[in-house]
């Protein structure tokens, strides 16, 4: 007789490594749906026209050229940091597929920042290509034109950025999973991301640089989660410059909150889950 | 130490409850309306490493209520479940790389890819090394005949295609202990036939454990010697196939054949009639007087020929599906494994 249930061992990284290539196999199937995703997600580059007009005036603290850059970088975070997994989660609840993803050996969290950031390496050639027609377009936001110094991040600034990237990535994705959590008391719960999206929106940097901003405003605005989602991030892209170790620590201390009211909310909810349909 | 061990397992759902049209719609908005339904009531059992259990019941006796709580996929309101002695709610690595619970309709498999890369992650998720993978899926592939499937998208599949990828997804890590919930559910007869034939051969390899819900009465026959009956979330029994005809079925049934023409009255002195085809009369004759009635048949007739037998085993259970659960569970659950 075979012995069954045999035991192996292959690391994390050869785990992700699969996952991570069957997931961006998969979402390279929806590759049209996602460029029109990336396009869809062009709020930074509407903004970056009434901006820029503003930065012309000389009342603001940027130039004209600075919140090209600015935009141009909350474009990028944006492509990189979108979150969807309410929607996924409330799909799998309702329709009990939750279930087979319950039966791994694996929290299903990681299968699904796999998904997001599979689904984020696809918008890439999207993401090159507007921000490659747009640079055609208006060409100073490299050089500087009339304004100033060219553009043009280092190596660091990038890494760096990068990685608050990420971790912006993650701290929404942990907010927002906290919010799914409720799809096993209530299913339909993809509406109460409205609740973080509104302050998402107004108090991220996605409509307005925080520069623009009076400074106590910006200090208590610091304290919340949102300005670290895209303002931090942004900002590192266009200079390497901001509040880089309080960013982290304030990043990270909101990430830990969430994660740890997740994984209370998922022991609560799970004996709650009825595994409907499955 | 049995695989599986359930002891006084219940559920209970609370459930909204909408009378129809713009009135109850009303209402429910207002004042809405819940009840309590007991899905499974008190159920204990236990199956032994190597068994091969089926677990029968109609539609909405508690079947898959019970497996979700085997596999630890829901919480059981009360009683107690623990499956390679473990609790299957804590959902312990440990355990789940041990188990696995295949759900008829509900696909693991990614949707629009070939289902070569999902076993991929089921593959690595298992911790199974690739070398071990390909080794797994070919021979499962092999087994189940569908080697040249693999690579064409899942959406393109035909049911019983995507029902032996399912199996495989399920089995690549050689689990100890499965839990099938209607493994064959729309499958034609070839596919049904290499699915049970598949599952015997896995079950004797690898010794495993399985208990297997099903509607087709041929998969039980064909592969469990132990039945356990849930009717209306309460179990009514738990014993061999076999003995589901001598609890439920307290007749036998002689089929006579005589040398001369007879009627209803003469016949149906010796038990109730079935049928009457010619000289051919089916009779049901209760266990107890059986030996009577026979003797008095050939003693009495120009009996030229007479068989015995059971009532088909669909029948029995259907009839007893059929019946209201207090009379079956009267004087308790019939549990002839107890004693084993």
């Amino acid at each position: 007789m075979t012995q069954s249930a045999e035991k192996f061992s292959i690391g994390w990284p050869h785990k992700l490594r699969v996952m991570l290539g069957v997931q961006a196999a998969e979402m390279a199937q929806y590759r049209a749906e996602i460029a029109l995703w990336a396009i869809a997600t062009m709020l930074p580059l509407i903004m970056m026209g009434l901006w820029a007009q503003a930065g012309e005036s000389g009342l603001f603290p940027l130039k004209r050229v600075e919140m090209f850059r600015y935009f141009i970088a909350v474009f990028i975070v944006r492509q990189f940091t979108i979150v969807w997994i309410i929607h996924h989660f409330e799909f799998l609840v309702v329709t009990g597929r939750l279930s087979p993803l319950l039966l791994h050996p694996i929290d299903p969290v990681w299968r699904f920042i796999i998904m997001h950031i599979s689904e984020h390496w696809v918008r890439v050639p999207f993401v090159f290509l507007i921000i490659g027609g747009f640079l055609w377009l208006y060409p100073q936001t490299l050089t500087g034109g009339t304004d100033g110094t060219a553009w043009w991040p280092g190596l660091g600034n990038l890494a760096l950025a990068a990685v608050a990237m990420y971790t912006a990535f993650l701290l929404r994705f942990f907010m927002q999973y906290t919010l799914c959590m409720a799809a096993f008391w209530h299913e339909r719960v993809a509406a109460m991301d409205a609740i973080i999206y509104m302050p998402y929106l107004f108090l991220s940097g996605l409509l307005f640089p925080f520069e623009v901003l009076p400074d106590y405003a910006r200090e208590i605005l610091l304290w919340t989660p949102f300005p670290y989602m895209v303002w931090f991030p942004a900002t590192l892209v266009v200079n390497g410059e901001g509040p880089i170790l309080r960013g982290f620590l304030t990043m990270i201390g909101w990430m830990i909150l969430f994660f740890i009211l997740y994984r209370w909310l998922w022991r609560k909810g799970l004996k709650h889950y009825s595994a409907m349909g499955a | 130490m049995p695989t599986v061990a359930v002891e006084n397992l219940s559920k209970t759902f609370r459930v909204a409850d909408k009378q129809p049209g713009l009135a109850g719609t009303l209402r429910h908005f207002v004042n809405r309306r819940h009840r309590l339904i007991d899905a499974v009531k008190d159920v204990s059992f236990t199956i032994e490493p190597g068994e091969v259990v089926g677990f029968l019941g109609p539609n909405g006796a508690g079947k898959t209520t019970t497996l979700k709580m085997l596999t630890g996929l829901i919480h059981p309101t009360a009683g107690s479940v623990r499956v390679l002695d473990q609790v299957p709610f804590k959902r312990k690595p440990d355990l789940l790389r041990q188990i696995t619970l295949v759900m008829g309709q509900k696909q693991q498999m990614i949707w629009d890819l070939p289902p070569i890369e999902s076993l991929r992650i089921n593959a690595a998720v298992y911790g199974v090394p690739d070398s071990e993978a390909k080794r797994r899926i070919d021979e499962l592939a092999d087994l189940l005949s569908i080697s040249d499937e693999l690579t064409r998208p899942v959406r393109k599949l035909s049911l019983g295609e995507r029902m032996k990828c399912e199996l495989m997804a399920a089995l690549l890590h050689h689990p100890k202990v499965l839990f099938l919930d209607e493994p064959t559910l729309g499958l034609d007869v070839n596919a049904q036939t290499a699915v049970r034939n598949f599952l015997r051969d896995y079950n004797r390899q690898h010794g495993a454990s399985i208990l297997l819900t099903s509607h087709y009465m041929a998969d039980i026959t064909a592969l469990c010697d132990r039945v356990v009956m849930i009717h209306k979330g309460g179990l009514i029994y738990d014993g061999s196939l076999s003995g589901v005809v001598q609890r439920f079925a307290p007749f036998r049934e002689v089929k006579v054949e005589l040398g001369h023409e007879f009627d209803h009255a003469t016949i149906s002195r010796y038990g109730e009639v079935e049928s009457i085809d010619g000289r051919v009369a089916r009779l049901l004759v209760k266990r107890d007087g059986l030996t009577a009635a026979v003797n008095r048949l050939l003693a009495e007739l120009d009996v030229t020929d007479l068989t015995v037998t059971d009532p088909p085993i669909e029948e029995v259970i259907g009839r007893v599906f059929d019946m209201d659960a207090d009379d079956l569970s009267s004087g308790g659950p019939a549990r002839e494994a107890a004693a084993r």
